[in-house]
């Protein structure tokens, strides 16, 4: 098994290659680049980093300014206050003129772990979804973080990239990455699982644990939750049945939400949300956070068997 | 364009105000009214702008951070040739370019949008800081309200300034003293602005008629200190041109009825 790996590391270093090919890409913080992995950036490209201190407000409108002078800023904070306390920057300054801004928030989701709930975001996506043309992708690993880096300097226009701060699994396999495109991992008949980013490998280990009691569950990473693979979803819904939808964010407003969106009124399927059920998170080790709200490998297969058993 | 030919271009623009206002039937007059000497100004004598090449990239930058003055910002956009001026009768109707407050989608030389308070002038640090870093002499300015300094994200970007050095960055203040719901005094007390902007680096000029073009003129002229954004901190007189608008902060945001257009294009045309 490789080394488990986070998704803002592979942020870290995926700016880094993409400076190295792009001279309008510039980075911004807000005082926390040995934590959002920019800090690297900034010893490299010293011209080309802007700290902006700790006022995030101000950094995302810096942002939406530097883009206008021709450059791609990725702008990067904690996934709380860069969606929460600057909501309105984003949505003013930066999505309502559809400004070149990369918005890579990092330490998103309850695996924040030890700083506790005033810290674990999990309303983010559904901030971020619900504004005009913004693009949302949550990717499930480092390589396909590295990807997502890559596609979301190639949009014109304002990307949230959601990144993790534990370290988590990383798929040996090249997956494709389009976005918009969702991709399915595993195919089934049964049942079918969407998920997106780190719950994105309990469910495939969920399935195959299914698979085992002959049970045949498809499993889809929906990496890019705006906009929607609206095709796929739909597809596999109708082939399998019954559809579960399981991610690291709030139950209100996120992929469960994007997903039953889709299903209403094109069929009738069994459904069930896995996520934060519409509860703050808390302090403790990112594992022991996760198994509290029902995310663990271990409640997540529970969940399974439960619903698909 | 001489002094007296500029002057005739505030009148004109002030005429524009009114009209736009009225016929809209909403909008914000009084902090429109105050400002026009500053954007005649930056348009007229400062910022090299194209009417015919609204994008070219090595432009001057000009953000109205108190957006809800876009009449004023709309009629010098006009007057200038960015767009017709009959396009200033449709303010703020359905599918018109000229939106309540600047929409850099919409309206050919407006670069950001603006209208939420406190953004435009963190916006303008942004395209000054970009400036730097493409290594092109391109001037950025922002006109912000008094009132509008209540937002705590102005000190956030004029820390920022400062920090940066943005010396290719005018800050210009409309300080009629009034907002919406009343004095600043009444509503937040500003305190000293020009102490306060010196207190962050800027190197600051205090204007005692901000709506006396000729003064508002050499400001913008005065050799910038090397190494600071500098600051004009311009009192003004809120409805300025409209007598029954100066100094009333009930007309901060109302539209003049038929008979107020009038009453107030009279004056403005003796």
């Amino acid at each position: 098994m490789s080394e488990k790996k986070a998704t803002r590391a592979a942020y870290g270093e995926a700016i880094l290659e993409l400076a190295a090919e792009n001279d309008k890409i510039v980075v911004l913080d807000a005082d926390l680049s040995h934590a959002t992995m920019t800090l690297k950036f900034s010893e490299t490209y010293p011209d080309r980093f802007f700290n902006c201190g700790i006022a995030e407000c101000n950094m995302i409108d810096i942002a939406a300014g530097m883009s206008t002078m021709g450059f791609i800023p990725f702008a990067s904070t904690f996934a709380i206050f860069g969606t929460g306390r600057a909501y309105e920057m984003v949505r003013n300054s930066v999505a309502y003129p559809h400004f070149n801004v990369k918005l890579a928030m990092t330490h998103a989701g309850i695996t924040v772990g030890e700083d506790g709930g005033s810290h674990q975001s999990i309303e983010d996506m559904a901030l971020m979804r619900v504004i005009p043309g913004m693009t949302v992708i949550c990717p499930c690993d480092a390589n396909e973080t590295k990807k997502a880096v890559r596609a979301a300097a190639e949009i014109d226009g304002p990307v949230y990239l959601r990144l993790a701060r534990a370290a988590s699994h990383v798929f040996e396999e090249d997956m494709p990455f389009e976005v918009g495109k969702a991709n399915v991992l595993r195919d089934g008949t049964d049942g079918v699982i969407f998920a997106i980013g780190l719950m994105v490998k309990p469910a495939l280990d969920a399935a195959a644990a299914l698979a085992e009691e002959g049970k045949n569950i498809a499993v889809v990473n929906v990496h890019t939750l705006k906009p929607l693979d609206e095709e796929t979803v739909l597809a596999y819904a109708n082939k399998c049945g019954k559809v579960m939808t399981i991610e690291e964010h709030s139950i209100i407003g996120g992929l469960g939400d994007a997903v039953a969106s889709t299903l209403v009124g094109n069929g009738c399927f069994g459904f069930r949300k896995v996520g934060i059920n519409d509860v703050f998170g808390q302090s403790g080790t990112a594992n022991d956070v996760l198994d509290e709200y029902g995310l663990s490998d271990a409640k997540i297969l529970a969940q399974v068997k439960d619903f698909f058993g | 364009m001489d002094i007296k030919e500029l002057k005739e271009v505030c009148r004109q623009v002030r005429i524009d105000i009114v009209n736009e206002v009225t016929d809209a039937k909403s909008g914000h007059p009084g902090g429109s009214l105050s400002a026009v000497e500053m954007m005649v100004a930056l348009f007229y004598t400062q910022m090299r702008v194209d009417p015919k090449d609204p994008k070219n990239p090595d432009r001057d930058r000009f953000v109205l951070s108190k957006g809800h003055a876009a009449p004023c910002y709309y009629a010098v956009l006009a007057e200038k040739g960015f767009f017709p001026k009959e396009e200033l009768k449709h303010l703020r109707q359905l599918h018109a370019i000229l939106q309540g407050h600047p929409d850099c989608k919409k309206i050919p030389g407006v670069d950001a949008a603006t209208g939420s308070l406190g953004q435009g002038i963190s916006i303008a640090t942004g395209m000054a800081l970009g400036a730097k870093a493409s290594g092109k002499d391109i001037k950025v300015y922002t006109i912000v309200g008094d009132g509008e300094m209540q937002e705590g994200l102005v000190w956030e970007a004029s820390m920022a300034a400062a920090h940066y050095k943005l010396d290719n960055f005018t800050v210009l203040v409309d300080n009629n003293g009034l907002q919406i719901d009343g004095a600043n005094d009444d509503v937040m007390s500003l305190g000293d602005i020009p102490a306060k902007f010196r207190a962050f680096g800027f190197h600051v000029i205090e204007l005692s008629d901000g709506n006396d073009l000729e003064a508002v003129i050499d400001a913008l002229n005065a050799p910038t200190e090397p190494g600071k954004p500098k600051c004009i901190v311009a009192h003004t007189v809120k409805g300025k041109g409209v007598s029954y608008m100066e100094g009333n902060f009930n007309w901060h945001g109302k539209a003049p009825n038929e008979e107020q257009r009038q009453q107030a294009l009279k004056e403005l045309e003796a």
